[in-house]
């Protein structure tokens, strides 16, 4: 483990900094907890000064940024607690965390705001911004005080989990958040459309019996939303995107020059609605007892091979502007029930990285694109000096094996949430260390084995 | 009426069923060691009629015969599955598949323990679980449940050791009740293969209709299916393997040996699908009119409870070829058989 008091050198990996161009084997420098260096130039200067990394076949970048992570603290700590989550994030190569606001109390005014960044700053393992709700009680009736959630430090307003509903609300949202120069994050989902939905809309859902929620759900609001930010001027974000028609309707927006961008998660980004049927989604036309697997409940629900294609697609040209984890603990019991009675969500910031890795794996979208949309890309969203390494940056840092082989094992993860759909999946790349400011706060080394 | 061969009551008791240890164990014995499904390569549920072949179908077919048999006896008792317990636990209303649960573990002389849920007991996944552990500390050799969420059986079958028999699940599955069709169709009819079989109604949110498709293609029949375009799987257009999608009624009964009418939901108006029952019974439903564009003598089924005068009118429930009632009473020959197979295998080795 590093010490601190000296400067950290990374040797022999291949280092991408999408923020600057960089792709190419360097050492990198850091020194007092900030960027000292990126340099090609061998190791010569004062080494005893340092302590070397070496990570020869490693691939070294700017830490991650989630701009959509579900922390449950405070209220429902036996889901997750910040310090979980953070180390969960850690784990997982990231390094700043936008916690969500359903949390209980709700995140919808100053004094939950401050309680949540106290906590972060005690744990101290990695950056977490908040996010402010948009409504009082994420109600969607009246607009939380945002200016005040603003000056307490939120970085964007959701209601998450739950759309904005009221076209006016969502107005008026996106209208008095741009005085703030502050994104509207919504949960894009036509209630009406979407009444006891459980999952994808489609032959899968009509075998199983369960209820569908049909992609126009999803995409019918977030033409709305282009719409009224198109009317307010107001920065729209669109969470977690998982249809092709929503794609189509954010297309248009960014053509027309909107101030609108959209995320996507790992697994809309890799799963279908097959894995509903259980066996790791494989359809041999019959449903068996794996099937209604409840940790493939997620809300947008996990869609078709066709969405799939498209969202990897517009990742990949940028219409889709970051990947983000909706990362969703929730207690054993909450996943250990009927598929309509489980709780909505994955827990997933300990295999996110590895899940979208294996788009590069199959050439679908290459390796500085896809660090760039977890890195540079939700840097620019939160306008701030992070997702780089640039000289005098923070020295946040993910390293990861891309080759590495390795079975996701829920009983390992950091997270409260041990629900995921990929238990059991052999995965191809993983994080190994993972630095903070210049601190080391995550290396595989130091607990298991590589290889 | 077709008669089948002996008493399956003497031949499946010359079956030595395998020992049993988990989900895992391949018989190597009875009919269906040929290839993987219900009876052999472990598994030991009813979940739904997807997951059985033709070959399995068949045997329980010719058994609940030999069950029908047993039913028809001045005394009505067989010491099959004496010492065995089977437990009924039901988090919806029936009347019929219950009972007949009951009466057919009964007659073969199981202890039948009968246990209703109120639907607030449930709300909790949890307690789903501690239910069925709480049930299966009791030594139970069979579970037959009913349960309003899709797929409930499926979650207890991979927590419990006992045999899951599904008597409904949601909007899922409902195999006992398409096994009890199949058999009241080849009943009357003789065999199921090539016989065109019309399912008229609500099949989106049907678990008799999803359990006979099932049924009747492995059985070889030629299913047209007719309903309202909000109450159908838009998917069953690209699938004729599996049936064909009728324009009209009258093109769904037209030379059909078989019409199976579906209990149309009031909620279905509430929640939009339909403008009103007025208009439903007009265009999706069976009358002597329309009967008549079928084969003579045609079969007409339903699985109950019935809305007179909605999908089905009175005179046609009621008349000469209607075998609702044989539905019923075969149910209880048809469960017998599916006990039978199901409670002998499963206490082995335990």
């Amino acid at each position: 483990m590093a010490d601190n008091s000296k400067g950290i050198a990374i040797v022999g990996g291949r280092v991408i900094d999408p923020s600057q161009d960089i792709d190419r084997l360097a050492t990198v420098l850091i020194k007092d907890g900030v960027m000292e260096e990126v340099t090609a130039k061998p190791l010569a200067k004062a080494p005893d000064s340092y302590d070397v990394i070496d990570v020869a076949g490693q691939v070294v970048t700017p830490g991650f940024i989630d701009v959509h992570t579900h922390l449950r603290d405070p209220g429902e700590e036996h889901k997750e607690t910040i310090e979980t989550g953070t180390m969960a994030a850690a784990r997982g190569g990231f390094t700043t965390i936008c916690a969500m606001p359903n949390t209980v109390p709700c995140q919808d005014n100053a004094n939950v705001i401050e309680a949540v960044l106290k906590r972060a700053s005690e744990v101290g393992l990695v950056r977490v911004l908040p996010i402010g709700a948009i409504t009082v009680g994420r109600h969607g009736e009246q607009l939380a005080d945002m200016a005040e959630l603003a000056a307490a430090g939120v970085i964007g307003f959701s209601d998450d989990g739950d759309p904005v509903a009221d076209p006016n609300l969502m107005r008026q949202a996106l209208s008095y958040a741009s005085g703030l120069g502050l994104p509207i994050m919504n949960h894009p989902q036509e209630p009406a459309l979407t009444r006891g939905a459980q999952m994808n809309e489609g032959p899968i859902a009509n075998r199983l019996g369960l209820t569908g929620w049909p992609n126009e759900a999803e995409s019918s609001m977030v033409a709305r939303d282009v719409e009224l930010a198109a009317l307010t001027g107001g920065r729209l974000h669109e969470c977690h995107i998982s249809a092709r028609q929503s794609i189509d309707a954010i297309r248009r927006a960014k053509e027309r020059g909107l101030n609108v961008t959209a995320e996507a998660t790992p697994h809309h980004l890799t799963l279908t609605d097959t894995w509903v049927l259980g066996e790791h989604g494989d359809d041999n036309g019959v449903v068996r007892s794996g099937a209604y697997d409840t940790s493939t409940k997620v809300n947008p629900p996990l869609r078709t091979q066709d969405d799939v294609d498209a969202l990897i697609e517009a990742l990949a040209d940028g219409t889709i502007d970051l990947i983000a984890t909706d990362h969703a603990p929730h207690a054993i019991t909450d996943k250990l029930c009927t598929y309509q009675e489980a709780a909505n969500g994955i827990a997933n910031l300990e295999t996110a990285f590895a899940s979208v890795l294996s788009l590069h794996h199959r050439d679908a979208v290459s390796l500085p694109v896809l660090i760039e949309r977890m890195t540079a890309a939700p840097a620019r969203f939160l306008g701030m000096d992070i997702g780089t390494m640039k000289k005098g940056s923070t020295a946040d840092i993910t390293i990861f094996n891309p080759d590495l082989d390795w079975t996701v094992d829920p009983s390992e993860m950091a997270t409260l949430g041990k629900h995921t759909p990929l238990a059991g999946t052999q995965m191809k790349g993983r994080v190994t260390t993972t630095i903070f400011g210049g601190k080391v706060i995550w290396d595989i080394a130091a607990v298991a084995p590589i290889g | 009426m077709a008669r089948r061969s002996t008493s399956a009551v003497v031949s499946t008791q010359e079956r030595k069923p395998t020992p049993s240890k988990g989900r895992q164990v391949v018989s190597t014995s009875g009919v269906a060691a040929a290839r993987p499904g219900l009876w052999s390569e472990g598994k030991r549920h009813l979940l739904d009629l997807d997951e059985m072949s033709r070959t399995e179908i068949e045997e329980i077919l010719r058994n609940a015969d030999g069950m029908k048999e047993v039913l028809s006896r001045n005394v009505r008792k067989t010491p099959a599955l004496r010492g065995k317990t089977i437990i009924t636990l039901f988090f919806e209303n029936s009347t019929r598949t219950r009972v007949s649960f009951e009466q057919a573990g009964k007659v073969l002389g199981a202890d039948v323990i009968n246990v209703t849920a109120s639907s607030s007991s449930v709300s909790k996944g949890e307690s789903l679980l501690n239910t069925i552990r709480t049930l299966e500390s009791m030594q139970i050799d069979v579970l037959v449940m009913r349960h309003p969420h899709s797929g409930a059986p499926y979650f207890v079958a991979n927590h419990i050791d006992a045999a899951v028999i599904n008597a409904g699940d949601g909007t899922h599955a409902h195999p006992t009740q398409a096994l009890l069709d199949l058999f009241t169709i080849e009943s009357h009819l003789g065999s199921i293969a090539g016989k065109k079989v019309a399912i008229v109604g609500d099949i989106l949110y049907s678990r008799v209709a999803r359990s006979n498709l099932w049924g009747l293609k492995t059985m070889g029949a030629d299913v047209t299916v007719f309903g309202p375009p909000t109450l159908m799987p838009p998917e069953l257009r690209d699938q004729p393997d599996i049936a064909k999608v009728a324009g009209s009624m009258e093109e769904a009964v037209d030379q059909a040996d078989v019409v199976m009418m579906l209990r149309i939901q009031k909620e279905r108006q509430s929640a939009g699908h339909l403008p009103s029952m007025r208009e439903y019974s007009t265009r999706f439903g069976l009358n002597a009119k329309r009967l008549k564009l079928a084969r003579p003598g045609a079969l007409v089924m339903h699985p109950g409870p019935m809305n007179e005068g909605i999908e089905i009118s009175p005179d046609v429930a009621h008349g000469a070829q209607a075998v609702i009632e044989d539905q019923v009473a075969n149910g209880v020959a048809v469960r017998m058989a599916v006990l039978y197979t199901l409670a002998a295998r499963s206490s082995v080795g335990r």
